[in-house]
């Protein structure tokens, strides 16, 4: 017999023009974040005794062994850690992980914590990795990174396919729409197609504004199991009903099929689990580190076929008032972008299954998709949630 | 052979299975391993196939022919060592004897470069036993 999961409490460390507005280190954000998302289930941090976490901070250093740190500062002493690094789909596998751990109660009280200080620490690169293992045949050709796989990614849609840059773009203005009724979210000025396109070419055909922020980032998420909670945070648990997860290389070189994502297996792996399928779904937040990113994504998740991802998104499908509601807080695009965005997919989640989501709230809010994707489109990480 | 040490750029650091790959590379061959189980080719090269996971591996030199798959051109450096070369085209390119990998392709016009050209190696020495196999468009 198996508990049922629920995520119970969020926190997000709050951004001024992209930055942390309180300038902590990495640690204390997610020590605070921690703190904030159990309270908000109504629980203590003594009542943790799981913890997960992934993140790109103090490498080599205090983030090689990065669980160990994290559990040290928060002053707990878990029974179950994990400290799987899959690059940004990390935080829902994250759920899934903590969520086989509490069905079969191997905790009770699972966290969820990452922080990244990339923007304030200037922290990111468009540098590859040293070149010795994989990367001595990936490094030295200068593939700009991370966006450079994702380009080859595009160029091969658009050959195979007849996909647009205009298409593309369309994904970026959506997420500046909905960022627009965010006030969280970090850009939030009027952007049209032309103005994606007349952005400066980076790896063509992905120019500036088909990438997503660059922001500092940090939060928590906690995941239990409803019999932990009192009748407050019950009614606002979001239940955890599937989850699937699919990995497969790291350099591009080694993608199987370069416009076919890891989701096509945790997207659907996900659904049967969670007894849904596409049209059950009220809301959907895909990882969207790039504007290729949702497109293939949508493609591999079947909400559309293989080839339609460009005529899917056209005509404000996807913007605020269209048919399809998809990354309602502007996403990685428009609302920020730490690095490793998957935590901030769940959130958002979160928020319109809670009804929270202010002015961005849509009207029927039952059922949600998250899907992550890390790494160079390497692994993916898909969660169905639902808050009855 | 062209001639062309740029040492800014990232060498790479090879281990006792890749260092044939490059050294082979530094005298003007491209070559990989082929596997005597299911007599395919993989790249990067490895110590297990990683289609069958056969130890029996044989280096073999190879056309050197290949397809563009897909490619990018990085309108900024992927580090200091890269400023020279900006624009620059990196591709994925499929090799005639089944093998995808990354390179970079040194068009006159990068404008030409397309999914479904067909290519050829070239080599840029980079260090002692170490060269880069670059490709350029077929003649
Ligand atoms: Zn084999």
């Amino acid at each position: 017999m198996t508990r049922d999961v629920v995520i119970a409490g969020i926190a997000e460390a709050g951004l001024n023009k992209g930055v942390f507005a309180e300038p902590v280190s990495v640690l204390d954000i997610q020590a605070q974040c921690a703190t904030r998302a159990v309270a908000d289930a109504g629980l203590t941090m003594a009542d943790v005794d799981g913890l997960l976490t992934a993140g790109l901070w103090g490498i080599p250093g205090a983030g090689t062994i990065m669980p160990l740190s994290v559990v040290e500062h928060l002053g707990i002493k878990p029974r179950f850690v994990d400290g799987t690094n899959i690059g940004g789909s990390a935080f829902d596998a994250h759920v899934a992980h903590a969520a086989m751990a509490v069905e079969r109660g191997y905790c009770d009280v699972a966290v969820i914590t990452y922080a990244s200080d990339q923007r304030s620490a200037s922290g990111r690169n468009l540098e590859g990795k040293p070149p010795h293992l994989n990367m001595q045949f990936d490094s030295p050709f200068g593939l700009l990174t991370p966006i450079g796989s994702y380009a080859l990614a595009a160029h091969r849609h658009m050959h195979e396919y007849g996909t647009t840059s205009e298409q593309l773009a369309e994904i970026a203005v959506a997420a500046r729409r909905w960022a627009q009724l965010n006030p969280d979210a970090t850009k939030r000025d009027d952007l049209t197609i032309d103005g994606v396109l007349e952005s400066a070419m980076i790896s063509d055909p992905l120019h500036k504004l088909d990438a997503c922020l660059v922001t500092d980032g940090g939060g928590a998420v906690v995941v239990t199991t409803p019999e932990k909670l009192g009748a407050a945070a019950r009614k606002r648990a979001v239940y955890v009903r599937g989850y699937g997860e699919s990995v497969s290389h790291w350099t591009i070189n080694s993608m199987p099929d370069l416009t076919t994502t890891p989701a096509a297996k945790s997207g659907p792996a996900a659904m049967q689990m969670a007894g849904v399928s596409h049209d059950d779904f009220d809301v959907v937040q895909i990882y969207d580190s790039f504007t290729i990113t949702v497109l293939l994504t949508l493609e591999a998740l079947g909400f559309c076929k293989p080839g339609e991802g460009g005529e899917f998104v056209a005509n404000g499908r996807i913007a605020p008032g269209g048919a399809f509601p998809m990354n309602t807080s502007g996403g990685g695009l428009s609302c920020s972008h730490p690095g490793m965005y998957g935590m901030f997919l769940l959130f958002e989640a979160v928020r319109q299954l809670r009804g929270d989501a202010g002015e961005r709230q849509l009207e029927k809010a039952t059922t949600a998709l998250v899907n992550g994707t890390g790494g160079g489109l390497s692994s993916t990480a898909t969660c169905v949630l639902s808050n009855r | 052979m062209s001639q062309d040490a740029t040492p800014n750029r990232p060498i790479p650091i090879t281990d006792p299975t890749t260092a044939p790959f490059w050294a082979a590379a530094s005298r003007g061959q491209l070559s990989l391993p082929r596997c005597g189980d299911c007599d395919r080719v993989h790249y990067y090269p490895r110590a297990v196939c990683p289609h069958c996971g056969s130890e029996s591996l044989a280096w073999e030199t190879l056309s050197g022919r290949g397809t563009i798959h897909s490619w990018t051109v990085s309108r900024r450096p992927a580090g200091a060592g890269f400023k020279p070369y900006v624009p620059y085209v990196v591709a994925l390119i499929d090799l005639e004897e089944g093998a995808r990998m990354l390179s970079n392709v040194r068009a006159d016009d990068i404008e030409s470069v397309a999914i479904g050209q067909a290519v050829v190696v070239d080599f840029e020495e980079m260090a002692e036993d170490i060269a880069l196999p670059v490709f350029r468009p077929a003649d």
